[in-house]
């Protein structure tokens, strides 16, 4: 199976503003793709219409192999969601909270349903929260039974938008564990973020929303592939460029970039003359650098956050 | 999903102080009238109050008829009003729909949730009109084995039986109860119309003032007979003897037309919406 998320020419028009402009998203299964871009960049909207929340102006959503929002009824229980923060009744406590939501809709048999609500408080690190109504969680609590509610039906597809907002650093780690453990266990993540960081340490593939377009979607690993020259770390600069010259192609303080794929041709080279190496490594460019490159000039605003 | 949302609304301490707010003035009325013993006289005042200080049993109705004109419209509003916009500005709208609990489905379980209301809250005001009535009052129980069988008077002036006015009181509480599913239908239709529930509130609770001030107001007669109020008090005619029905089915037909074309318009508007909230 392939395509899990698969859009054709998707456009959103409120009034006359195109809030998402002809997308082609390719989410396969397996990926865990991460959807960044600047806010209003029309990431949430885009999240909307995948999920048939908000109805698109024109274009075709495919999920999970069925037309959207058509086949709702038949895909959505198969997929998990966090769009826009969490949201809970507050005078109930989270158990009850998750038992309303499963038994809103289909695919939640209330058999099982007590056993998968111990087991995703547990997940997500709630399991001792007993009765305590919502309204009395903290910030990170609240995003806790967020994702909670999305793991419920142990989904094939989460769709996650900013699912580490309001935890501290011990919470995102977690959660990021939990993303990648999901993962492992063979559930493609649909991570929609502005958290560049977030993003590299964990995504396979990205896609790139600037302004309602899709201008970048491609495997990380080719985007962050080798550029073919490596970065030398020396106190002495200036005789490196001696040593190697004409394949010097910049210094930037102790950083020196040299043409060459070889790192360990460079440095025997550089150690044959007697320069002092301190760091040795290929050049790779940053996720920020590329997405950057591709964003051009509001990119300053995905910047912002982080 | 109709369970579910009973099981939302009746377990919000929100939904049972409105009910408790709602008897609060029956009460009140109740007990000055005890402590005073001044009733209105027949013909002024809230319908039945006249005829509580000799009869309790007829309290329930005059609760109805002291709640009606505001009371009773207010609380179903406050919760015909919050039932999409509510879960709009709590952000559940959102977690409901892509869980995913149908559009359709959503509306419909939240207009029964909203009629059980409505029910729920004309029977709890009767039934605690009945408990003061008959504890407060001099009453002339209904119902069991009563000898004799003069339970009270009619506004015509004929004698009706106990069970006859059990019967009448039912109806009554009916009538009312379909009264008040005109102003619920408002309510849903402008509560799929914005994200907070206090302005769909408001809304309804805007064409109900309008359509009392219009009702006073002999340059709207032409368009009279169409406002929703027109014949809430209709219910009185219950209690005439024989029944007059134009009034009352005059009014449950009004109700009808609005509570179809209204929940067909919210239909309409949810099912299409963008749900940005």
């Amino acid at each position: 199976m392939s395509g899990v998320i698969v859009t054709r020419g998707l456009v959103k028009r409120f009034g006359r503003l195109r809030a998402v402009d002809g997308i082609d998203l390719d989410v396969r299964a397996g990926d865990i793709y991460g959807f960044l871009g600047a806010n209003g960049s029309g990431k949430t909207t885009t999240v909307r219409m995948l999920l048939g929340l908000v109805l698109p102006t024109s274009g075709e959503i495919e999920l999970l192999g069925g037309r959207m929002p058509r086949a709702g009824r038949r895909v959505l229980p198969r997929v998990g969601s966090l769009i826009e923060g969490p949201a809970a009744y507050g005078h109930l406590s989270g158990r009850e909270n998750l038992a309303l939501l499963d038994a809103s809709g289909p695919g939640g048999s209330w058999r099982t349903r007590r056993q998968r609500i111990a087991e995703v408080l547990d997940q997500v690190g709630l399991a001792g929260v007993g009765r305590r109504p919502v309204k009395a969680y903290s910030l990170g609590m609240r995003q806790r039974l967020g994702l909670a509610a999305a793991l419920l039906r142990r989904p094939e597809l989460l769709v996650l938008d900013e699912p580490t907002n309001g935890l501290d650093p011990q919470g995102i780690a977690e959660v990021r564990e939990l993303l990648l453990d999901l993962h492992r266990g063979g559930t493609t993540v649909f991570l929609s973020s502005h958290l560049l960081a977030e993003v590299e340490q964990l995504c396979s593939r990205v896609g790139v929303l600037d302004r309602g377009r899709l201008v970048l979607q491609d495997q990380m690993a080719t985007l962050t592939a080798p550029t073919g020259a490596t970065v030398v770390h020396t106190p002495t600069p200036d005789r490196v460029r001696a040593t190697l010259d004409g394949r010097v192609t910049a210094i930037d303080g102790e950083r020196v970039i040299v043409r060459g794929d070889d790192p360990a041709e460079v440095n025997a080279l550089l150690v044959g003359a007697g320069v002092p190496v301190t760091g040795l490594a290929l050049q790779r460019p940053t996720l920020e650098q590329v997405v950057l490159t591709a964003t051009g000039a509001s990119s300053d605003r995905v910047e912002a956050d982080r | 999903m109709i369970l579910v949302e009973l099981r939302k609304m009746f377990r919000r301490p929100r939904t049972w102080a409105t009910i408790a707010v709602l008897n609060a003035l029956p009460i009140l009325v109740a007990v000055l009238l005890v402590l005073t013993d001044l009733a209105p006289r027949p013909g002024e005042g809230p319908p039945f109050l006249s005829a509580v200080l000799s009869n309790g049993t007829l309290y329930p109705l005059a609760a109805l008829a002291i709640v009606l004109p505001l009371f009773l419209p207010i609380a179903v509003a406050v919760i015909a009003g919050d039932s999409i916009a509510g879960e709009a500005q709590a952000g559940t709208l959102r977690y409901l729909l892509t869980r995913p609990a149908g559009r359709t489905r959503l509306l419909v379980a939240k207009l029964v949730a909203v009629m059980l209301f409505v029910v729920v809250a004309v029977l709890v005001v009767a039934v605690v009109g009945y408990v003061v009535g008959t504890t407060m009052f001099h009453a002339q129980p209904i119902g069991g084995t009563v000898i004799g069988g003069t339970g009270g008077t009619s506004f015509s002036g004929t004698s009706l039986t106990p069970q006859d006015i059990t019967n009448r009181t039912l109806m009554g509480i009916g009538y009312v109860a379909v009264s008040m599913l005109g102003v619920a239908a408002f309510g849903l239709f402008f509560s799929t119309l914005t994200e907070s529930p206090l302005g769909a509130t408001m809304g309804v609770l805007a064409v109900l003032v309008s359509s009392s001030l219009l009702f006073t107001l002999d340059a709207a007669s032409p368009i009279a007979p169409y406002l929703p109020t027109r014949y809430w008090l209709s219910f009185v005619d219950f209690f005439r003897d024989p029944i007059q029905w134009r009034d009352i089915t005059r009014g449950l037909s009004l109700q009808a037309v609005y509570v179809g074309v209204l929940l067909t318009a919210a239909w309409a508007n949810f099912t299409t919406k963008d749900v940005t909230s």
